[in-house]
């Protein structure tokens, strides 16, 4: 088998979700934390089975093509941290089984000034037990919210983080994810509790 | 090597490309298969090996393995080509049938919960504060 005598070249490939409603700013988040300029890569998924009312006046369609922007983030020699966002189309890509499949963890954006547009995130992966954090995209100043608003209406367990967050701003990008990885080794690890608060 | 990704197209526009104008449909460039001959993942690294293809090689593939000198991933492959993952894992598939690529599916051991893991992930976003 090739994949063997050639293993040791190979590094591994992890993945994180970036996801929320439609222009909350996930592929923006994707390229301010990415080392190399987004990419995108798209699927050929079947869609006969979806029960969807928004091609109403369209013929059923059998397939459709769903999209995802992605960046990666070299972690060592060993490991690839690769971040996938989606541009759009969210009851799509949520049929793309493999995206989600092995997935580390997940990061919910949300905008305050459209809450619900993240419902559907927070319920996949709620539903696909992937952890995730919710980190809500400051467009504007004058809606700031506190965190136990936008806990209550997302009906949030108490458990699950939320944060404020610049997702143009790499530093405050980067802080979400490692707010992320801290709240997946809170939730692995028997440890004491590990500061959880907003990204740096 | 392929520019930008399209930015927003209209789905109509996908198979359009800056250089080349409308591209083919898809499956045709792999014949019209639909199914890779092996499980690949979008995370999947490929790696080209430097062996000799005896085969020809059609532009698709030739262009898959120009973009295989590093190791790297399915997805990647799929994002430079602009083409649907499943396309580009038949290809994929192909140049590793015929020796001209190695590869390896993610590895399970990379639990989500190994913490081992995680704080190997921490320490590297730390750093990049």
């Amino acid at each position: 088998m090739p994949y063997k005598e050639g293993s040791e070249f190979f590094s591994t490939a992890l993945k994180l979700l970036i996801a929320g409603g439609f222009g909350v700013g996930k592929t923006t988040f994707v390229g301010t934390v990415s080392e190399i300029a987004p990419l995108r890569t798209e699927e050929i998924l079947t869609t006969a089975s979806i029960g969807t009312d928004d091609l109403s006046g369209v013929e059923r369609k059998s397939t459709t093509t769903v999209a995802m922007d992605f960046g990666r983030i070299t972690i060592s020699s060993e490991y690839v941290l690769y971040l996938f966002g989606t541009p759009g189309q969210e009851r799509f890509w949520f049929m793309w089984d493999e995206l989600s499949n092995g997935a580390i963890g997940a990061v919910v954006l949300a905008d305050t000034r459209r809450l619900e547009d993240c419902f559907a995130a927070v319920d996949f992966f709620e539903s696909r037990g992937i952890d995730f954090l919710v980190a809500v995209n400051e467009f504007d100043p004058d809606y700031r919210y506190e965190p136990g608003d936008v806990r209550g209406a997302l009906d949030l367990k108490p458990e699950i983080p939320v944060i404020f967050c610049d997702a143009r701003d790499r530093k405050s990008a980067t802080g979400v994810l490692i707010s992320l990885i801290k709240y997946l080794l809170e939730t692995h690890v028997d440890s004491p509790s590990l500061e959880n608060g907003a990204p740096a | 090597m392929p520019g930008t990704p399209p930015r927003g197209t209209p789905d109509d526009e996908h198979w359009f490309d800056d250089a080349a104008g409308k591209l083919i449909r898809p499956y045709t460039v792999s014949g019209g298969r639909t199914e890779p001959t092996m499980r690949m993942e979008l995370l999947s690294m490929v790696m080209a090996t430097g062996r000799p293809v005896h085969n020809q090689l059609g532009p698709d593939h030739s262009m898959a393995l120009g973009l295989c000198a590093e190791a790297t991933t399915v997805a990647e492959i799929a994002a430079r080509l602009r083409l649907p993952a499943v396309v580009t894992k038949i290809l994929l598939c192909d140049l590793v049938d015929c020796g001209a690529v190695d590869t390896r599916a993610p590895d399970p051991l990379a639990d989500p919960t190994n913490p081992a893991v995680l704080e190997t992930i921490l320490n590297a976003l730390q750093r990049r504060l």
